[in-house]
């Protein structure tokens, strides 16, 4: 490896890198005595216009690896990473122009530089294969999040998140370095290739059921899964609406790239656990032979998000925790997904089913970042409407949307379109994201367990109508207590027209993007 | 050309949302010209369909990692409702002539569930069907609870939890049979004739059926529909009961029997007297004749006698489902026809025609108005509608009903026997609530005469809606044959297997 190589494979973290600095630099030293709102816009451009070099730079560096070995690599643009890592950019994009119309901070230069720090730190998470990298990009991604939450200063919530968020996450990223450290010790490596073939080539140990738990524990508070999500509703609610947009969408595609590489790499079925003796491991020893012991922790875990995060949703009367708690729930039909990666099946029934270049492999894999992205795509556009709601009312809290029809009937329209497609209403792109996700999890493994689970979870989506209901409700059917029209930013408004028209034209032809995201994938 | 029903509805919908506010008339005559082309599409599709067989309109993969398609075709069975939905879109614009708040919001989402609708009639593939059944949920929520009445959130609020959750079911039967049958087609013939296993149809088609039947009114899961009915406006209880309804029975006789038709079989054991799950929703279906019937004898508010009769009607669909043989399923597609007809009439006339003059449907009120006086067209529309409803010979009703009837018989004689019960009962409540809202002679309210007490002219809307909904009934019940030959050979291709 030579640093041309490295260069060139780290093109869009690079690019993003560079982008922070400018902005800085522009910022602090040009536009000092620029007038805030001058100040905001060069900002958010100059950050998207930094995402979208670093899109450019990951079209040149697709297909890289690099490593001291080709094999083991610790970073590689291949497959799923490439959709991420795309989605993570124009998602960052999205965040930043939704920035242009907030008066939270006269820090801006700071606010994008960090954003644009934090995105790139995911970039190298959705691509890294080596632990100690992995934990690197997940730590520049988190310190960002923290970051942002507290942006705004002279808010008490925002404090108060900010300082939740950083020491349940400080807690998480202990319990994650000492999961990758027992791999470790175990395997003598902090690969992800390597430690599956020592993995197979030794048989488990239970130990390394002390180490997924950990790992899940790490990455699980991540991605805002029961029962490691108490941040996220505090978080949701008191950081800034870009930063919470940001948390909610770049953060969570990251995130969940990592758990796919994770699963892609230790699924893989590794044998009978050897060597113990005992009645915990014969009866590990009998489950192991159905069920790959990451899965089945995944799948506990995704069962508890669905219910947990669609029953505490009804309660809410705050719209951003609202959006905190049907977040858990979505990343507990995700978490499905995962769980049900089929790598350890590999029926040839599922090549046949699957039309095109996507093997068995790839199925579930293409529809979780499906979910992850359109979830990603919508869950910014709610925030911007709540800004907006937000600014004009001073308020988040479901009361606040009465006669939004009347008051701003654009803005109606968009939370209209958003809400129903994460409630999964088709024709709009939630609901071919849960389609596709749930056809998945059916087609990879046959059987009681997943059926059961993916009924649970169409159940639960059936629930989730309501909450949602109970905001729309508001917008359009109960009478308006204040009528005074809402405005906008233009550009807020153009951003948000944008995301729902994605949202109904990905919707009305979801060929389009499950047809790039499996363009991604190598051939064969 | 049937496939420019869909597309024009939808298209009317989002050309009424893009409406500038204040334009009422215009939104009015707007919203007119897309049902009326939908209405002349419709028979023009009707027309030309005669004596064909299944022919396909568009055939267009659509997600092709998954096999589906965007398959619009129409055999009889979809012709003849729809021809309903245009009849019902028609009609119901008319009726919601005098809407004021919020014109075009209300056309807007009235024509959405209208596109919907034709959609589900049309599509031919398994998840495309789904997603037009689902298209058509959310636009009920809105009309009933931005423009309805009598506790219209909770009534809204409860018809969309209801559909949503009957189509929960049928999502997780739908994703169970599309994994199981490991066919690369969701097409609804490819699918029927991949044959699932027996056992896994066992246990899927209870699934499915009941998840579309809870949208058809089917007891005990049919009290979304009187409460959601009385809330409704007027326009949307006719499409309700008109329409809406038959998408659930729709949705068990394409997909629930069609898919699953081993799912009817024997169990091999007796349960209560019950056999099969032919004999549970038969039960179940009785029980609604009777039970509707009953109930809409005992109420005092003349919207819900309705609203309990719909749900009366509609266990005669579900009776001549399960009878499984030609003459019940052909008597039940056309009591479809025939009840989205009636009870579209009977909810105009009470909704709009008496409700909007004399703001109340409490029958004791309406004893002391001498309507037949007052109102004589509204008078001798609800006679002519009331009398088709109570299945009297000369109306749609009764073709429908005595096919349904002979159907069951061949089966089970007992089924004929309890659902008699329920016509007769339903002469007695159509009786009772024509003599009490329109013949009483209770002693006059004394502020009859008073000034300000006078009722508003019957307009040209509610006319033209009156007779175009009694005519088709009429037309159908003198001439059943107009519908009957169209449907016979959908059915008898439907039972045959196959789709040809």
């Amino acid at each position: 490896m030579n640093y041309w190589d490295l260069f060139h494979a780290t093109l869009p973290v690079t690019a993003l890198e560079i982008a922070a600095l400018v902005v800085l630099i522009v910022d602090l030293g040009l536009l000092r005595r620029a007038s805030l709102k001058v100040r905001v816009t060069t900002a958010a451009l100059l950050g998207v216009a930094g995402c979208g070099a670093a899109l450019w730079g990951l079209t040149l560096s697709a297909g890289q690896s690099i490593g001291v070995n080709f094999e083991l690599p610790l970073l590689a643009e291949s497959g799923g990473t490439v959709a991420a890592q795309a989605g993570i950019l124009i998602l960052t994009a999205l965040t930043l122009l939704l920035l242009i119309d907030s008066v939270f901070t006269r820090h801006v230069g700071e606010y994008v530089s960090v954003v644009l720090m934090a995105a790139s730190g995911g970039l190298i998470v959705a691509a890294a294969q080596d632990l100690l990298v992995i934990f690197i990009g997940l730590e520049l991604l988190s310190l960002g999040l923290y970051i942002l939450t507290a942006f705004a200063k002279s808010s008490g919530k925002s404090a108060e998140a900010a300082l939740k968020y950083y020491l349940f996450g400080g807690m998480s990223a202990a319990f994650l370095l000492f999961g990758f450290s027992y791999f470790y010790g175990l395997t003598g490596s902090t690969n992800l290739k390597q430690i599956q073939w020592s993995m197979t080539a030794s048989g488990a140990s239970p130990m390394f059921y002390v180490a997924w738990i950990l790992v899940v524990a790490g990455l699980g508070f991540k991605v805002a899964a029961v029962p490691f999500h108490l941040w996220a509703p505090d978080t949701y609610e008191g950081a800034p609406a870009p930063a919470a947009a940001f948390i909610a969408s770049v953060s969570k595609v990251a995130s969940f790239a990592l758990l796919l590489t994770i699963s892609m790499n230790w699924f893989v079925q590794s044998g009978p656990i050897t060597g113990q003796r005992g009645v915990v491991t014969a009866a590990l020893r009998q489950y192991y032979a159905t069920w790959p012991p990451l899965a089945t922790i995944l799948l506990v875990v995704a069962a508890a998000s669905m219910i947990v995060g669609n029953l505490a949703a009804l309660a809410q009367v705050s719209v951003r925790r609202l959006l905190a708690y049907s977040a858990i729930a979505h990343a507990g039909y995700i978490l499905l997904g995962i769980a049900a990666h089929p790598v350890y099946q590999g029926q040839g029934r599922l090549i046949e089913w699957a039309e095109g270049n996507i093997g068995p492999a790839y199925l579930s894999a293409n529809a979780v970042l499906y979910y992850v992205l359109t979830y990603g795509l919508t869950t910014i556009g709610a925030f911007g409407v709540v800004a907006v709601v937000e600014r004009a009312t001073g308020s988040d809290r479901m009361d606040a949307f009465l006669g939004l029809h009347k008051r701003n009937p654009v803005l109606a329209g968009v939370l209209l379109v958003l809400f129903l497609s994460l409630a999964g209403i088709p024709s709009l792109v939630g609901f071919w994201a849960k389609f596709n996700l749930f056809a998945a999890v059916l087609g990879a493994s046959a059987g009681a367990a997943p059926f059961a689970l993916v009924a649970l979870a169409v159940a639960l989506s059936a629930v989730s109508l309501y909450y949602y209901l109970q905001v729309l409700k508001r917008a359009y059917v109960m009478p308006a207590v204040d009528e005074t029209p809402i405005k906008a930013h233009p550009v807020t408004l153009a951003v948000l027209v944008l995301i729902a028209a994605a949202v109904v034209g990905l919707g009305c032809f979801p060929a389009l993007l499950q047809g790039w995201i499996a363009g991604c994938y190598p051939v064969g | 050309m049937l496939a420019w029903t869909i597309y024009l509805s939808f298209a009317g919908a989002l050309l009424q949302a893009l409406l500038p506010k204040g334009k009422a008339e215009l939104a009015r005559w707007l919203a007119l010209g897309f049902a009326v082309a939908g209405l002349a599409l419709a028979v023009a599709g009707f027309a030309a369909g005669m004596g064909q067989g299944r022919t396909v309109i568009v055939d267009l993969p659509w997600v092709p990692s998954m096999g589906i398609h965007f398959l619009l075709a129409a055999d009889g069975i979809s012709r003849v409702l729809v021809l309903l939905t245009g009849l019902a879109a028609v009609a119901g614009v008319l009726f919601s002539w005098n809407i004021e708040l919020r014109t075009n919001e209300f056309f807007a989402f009235f024509l959405a569930l209208i596109g919907g609708v034709y959609g589900v009639f049309l599509s031919f593939d398994l998840f495309l069907l789904f997603v037009f059944y689902e298209i058509a949920i959310v636009p009920k929520y809105f009309l009933i609870s931005i423009w309805g009445s009598t506790r219209r959130e909770y009534a809204a609020m409860k018809l969309a939890l209801y559909s949503f959750a009957g189509s929960a079911m049928v999502l997780i039967g739908l994703l169970a049979a599309y994994a199981t049958s490991g066919s690369h087609s969701t097409g609804l013939i490819a699918l029927a004739q991949a044959g699932l296993p027996v056992s896994f149809q066992m246990w899927c088609f209870p699934l499915v059926f009941t998840g579309f039947a809870i949208l058809a009114g089917m007891w005990p899961f049919h009290t979304w529909a009187p409460t959601g009915h009385v809330a409704a406006p007027t326009a949307a209880s006719m499409l309700l009961a008109g329409v809406v309804m038959k998408l659930g029975a729709y949705g068990c006789l394409r997909v629930g029997i069609a898919l699953f038709p081993r799912g009817l079989d024997p169990w091999g054991f007796s349960f209560i007297g019950l056999g099969s799950w032919r004999d549970v929703f038969a039960l179940l279906a009785v029980i609604g004749i009777v039970y509707g019937a009953l109930v809409a004898l005992a109420q005092t508010d003349f919207k819900f006698v309705i609203g309990y009769s719909s749900v009366s009607h509609m266990g005669f669909v579900l009776l001549g489902l399960m009878t499984l043989n030609q003459i019940g399923m052909t008597g039940a597609v056309l009591q479809m026809f025939s009840h989205g007809v009636i009870a579209g009439l009977l909810f105009a006339i009470v909704g709009r025609i008496v409700y909007e003059r004399t703001h109340t449907r409490q029958l004791a009120e309406l004893e002391t108005m001498h309507l037949s006086k007052r109102l004589p067209f509204a008078a001798w529309a609800f006679v002519i509608a009331g009398m088709a409803s109570m299945g009297l010979p000369g109306f749609s009703g009764f073709v429908a009903e005595l096919q349904v009837l002979v159907g069951a018989w061949k089966v089970n004689p007992w089924w004929v026997i309890a659902a008699g019960v329920g016509i007769v009962v339903g002469i007695a409540y159509t009786w009772r609530a024509l003599q009490k809202a329109f013949f009483s002679d209770a002693p006059p309210s004394p502020h009859l005469n008073e000034p300000g007490h006078e009722l508003a002219a019957i307009t040209w809307p509610e006319v033209t809606g009156v007779v175009l909904l009694t005519g088709a009934s009429l037309v159908v019940g003198l001439y059943p044959r107009i519908l009957l030959d169209t449907i016979e050979p959908a059915v008898k291709a439907l039972l045959a297997g196959g789709g040809q």
